[in-house]
């Protein structure tokens, strides 16, 4: 609860970063275009400058900036559901559902919107396993929904170990950029962001109660709020987001765990601030990482997943560091 | 916000309350009625259901047979947030896992004192510095709750409780880890506030589950004693603790003296 203004400020402040890495994203790659084309480019010119920032850089940035932000927020709503710190959006098994799903469908060698749309169905049936597997007696808790998630994901793991077996030289790389989290395909984020202003709009009015929640179920309770209610709705959101997000990009770790963690190390536990901060956070991190992923050692393209991890273990550990002083 | 029901209606009242935990039963039907202005102690030996009957008392779990009322009315006639501003409790363990500053924390008493969309305003801040000063823990605003010792953690949760406000306190033994000092001030500041002493001069009442005998003793009003094999002794204090009574509840003699009009109880 620091003062009104700073939250203003560092809000703005993520939000101008935000904006500055899209741009970038824009601007940056095999054929560089200048920040003026950039913006006509948007505003609908025409020519080659056009095509290539509308047609494909526009799609893939947008991706890159709504998967970061879904990751971020459903890590951060998991790491208070779950009240623990090593949460993140992957702990309940649905990126191990997704990839089954998207192994699946790259092993046949289908159609890309076969990929995305397998990968949400598995997603939805890891979600729906492992929330079917933890109710059991009708009163699950923390540890069981864990566990259940860790187990399933476990499963998961295997079989997509099964697949990389099995499936021919040729396959095995496009599955391998899928499960470190490739951007290069992602034609159709506009309802990845839909996903992502209605899971925060959905999110938002209960941060207060989040901030309760984390005093304990007990408390919790007595102060008024409706835990059960609370929790499950906002575990099948967190789910929904991290699902959209695994469909849009593939899973990319580190995310979900680590933009949560660094918000909160700067801005404290309040979830009215942290969640849009971690949404806008984790949508530049991501953003910046992938522009960076297919520069750095242009022609070639690294997975996005590899650079968050660059990128996110060393400034982490530096924050953590710092704060224990 | 509702209009604070008057004097004259009980704050809590438990008619045939009986409390089953798998087949074991707790305690068998009793009543009790606790009207503002006053004190009542939850006794009992480990095990007994202290902390079962206190969360009955809150609402938190339904009773197993017979009615609990706050104000007059079911738990189930409250809306959650208007039960939050008529009853507190302070649950046994604090749990933190996140860092979080000591005025973050009080701050979160005031959670039924807002709207959906509220945020905190200088006013409830006032209230959580005056709740702070109340536990003696004034300066201790900015810092982190993971960063303070057993007994202080204690008190930032008593803090959150009165920043809370409500009428009817129901405390799980407040007492844990606080020192000799603190123990008779929070017992002393309940007392007072129960009294009607607090700014606003409204009568309060207070259940308190303690370990303490001499403490009960000295604080309480009306005394709830359970012997963990489902009896239950209920009543005016003094028609409580006798020490025939309290010594087959804790299964260990105790004797009662008088010292200087205070009442003690020594095991043997």
């Amino acid at each position: 609860m620091r003062s009104r203004a700073r939250i203003v400020l560092v809000m703005a402040a993520l939000a101008l970063a935000g904006a500055v890495a899209l741009v970038w994203a824009l601007a940056a790659g095999d054929m560089p275009i200048g920040l003026s084309e950039v913006f006509a480019a948007l505003a609908g010119s025409e020519g080659m400058a056009g095509g290539i920032v509308r047609e494909l850089r526009l799609p893939r940035a947008v991706a890159t900036f709504v998967c970061g932000g879904l990751l971020a927020t459903a890590g951060a709503v998991m790491q208070v559901l779950l009240r623990n710190p090593l949460a993140d959006p992957y702990i309940l098994g649905i990126s191990g559902g997704a990839a089954v799903g998207a192994l699946v469908a790259l092993m046949l060698g289908a159609a890309a919107i076969w990929v995305d749309a397998l990968a949400f169905a598995g997603a939805l049936t890891a979600m729906l396993l492992v929330f079917g597997l933890a109710h059991g007696d009708g009163s699950w808790t923390q540890t069981r929904l864990l566990l259940t998630g860790v187990i399933v994901a476990a499963g998961c793991g295997a079989a997509v170990m099964l697949m990389l077996a099995l499936a021919s030289d040729t396959r095995v790389q496009s599955m391998l950029f899928w499960l470190m989290g490739d951007a290069s395909g992602a034609a159709r984020p506009w309802p990845g962001l839909a996903v992502l202003v209605l899971g925060l709009a959905a999110v938002m009015p209960f941060a207060r109660d989040l901030n309760v929640l984390a005093r304990g179920e007990l408390n919790a309770r007595a102060l008024g709020v409706d835990v059960r209610r609370l929790r499950l709705g906002l575990y099948v959101l967190a789910s929904l987001l991290t699902a959209t997000a695994v469909t849009l990009i593939g899973s990319v770790g580190f995310v979900g765990l680590i933009v949560p963690h660094l918000v909160r190390l700067a801005l404290g536990n309040d979830q009215r601030v942290l969640i849009p901060a971690a949404a806008l956070a984790g949508g530049t991190l991501l953003t910046v990482a992938d522009t960076a992923a297919r520069t750095v050692i242009a022609p070639q393209q690294l997975p996005v997943g590899v650079l968050t991890a660059l990128i996110g273990v060393p400034v982490f550990l530096f924050l953590l560091a710092r704060h224990r002083r | 916000m509702s209009a604070p029901a008057g004097d004259s209606v009980p704050l809590l009242e438990a008619d045939g309350l009986a409390l089953r935990v798998g087949e074991r039963w707790l305690c068998c039907e009793f009543s009790l009625n606790l009207a503002a202005g006053e004190c009542l102690a939850l006794l009992g030996p480990n095990g007994a259901g202290k902390t079962t009957l206190l969360h009955t008392l809150a609402g938190l779990r339904g009773p197993d047979v017979g009615q609990v009322r706050i104000g007059g009315r079911p738990y189930a006639a409250w809306p959650a947030l208007e039960a939050a501003r008529f009853r507190g409790l302070l649950p046994q363990q604090q749990p933190d896992h996140f860092a979080a500053t000591v005025l973050e924390t009080v701050l979160i008493g005031r959670h039924p004192h807002l709207g959906r969309w509220g945020w905190e305003t200088g006013e409830d801040e006032a209230v959580v510095r005056r709740a702070l000063a109340d536990v003696g823990l004034q300066g201790f605003e900015a810092r982190d709750v993971l960063t303070l010792s057993g007994g202080e953690r204690q008190r930032v949760a008593i803090a959150t409780l009165l920043a809370q406000a409500p009428r009817l306190f129901l405390l799980d033994e407040p007492l844990n880890h606080l020192d000799l000092h603190y123990q008779i001030a929070t017992l002393e500041l309940f007392r007072h506030i129960v009294r009607g002493g607090d700014r606003d001069g409204v009568r309060r009442g207070a259940v308190l589950v303690l370990h303490d005998i001499n403490l009960a003793a000295r604080y309480a009003d009306h005394v709830i004693l359970l012997d963990g094999r489902g009896g239950v002794v209920a009543g005016e204090r003094d028609s409580v603790m006798r020490p025939e009574l309290l010594s087959q509840a804790f299964g260990h003699p105790l004797r009662r003296f008088e010292h200087e009009g205070r009442v003690v109880f020594v095991p043997d």
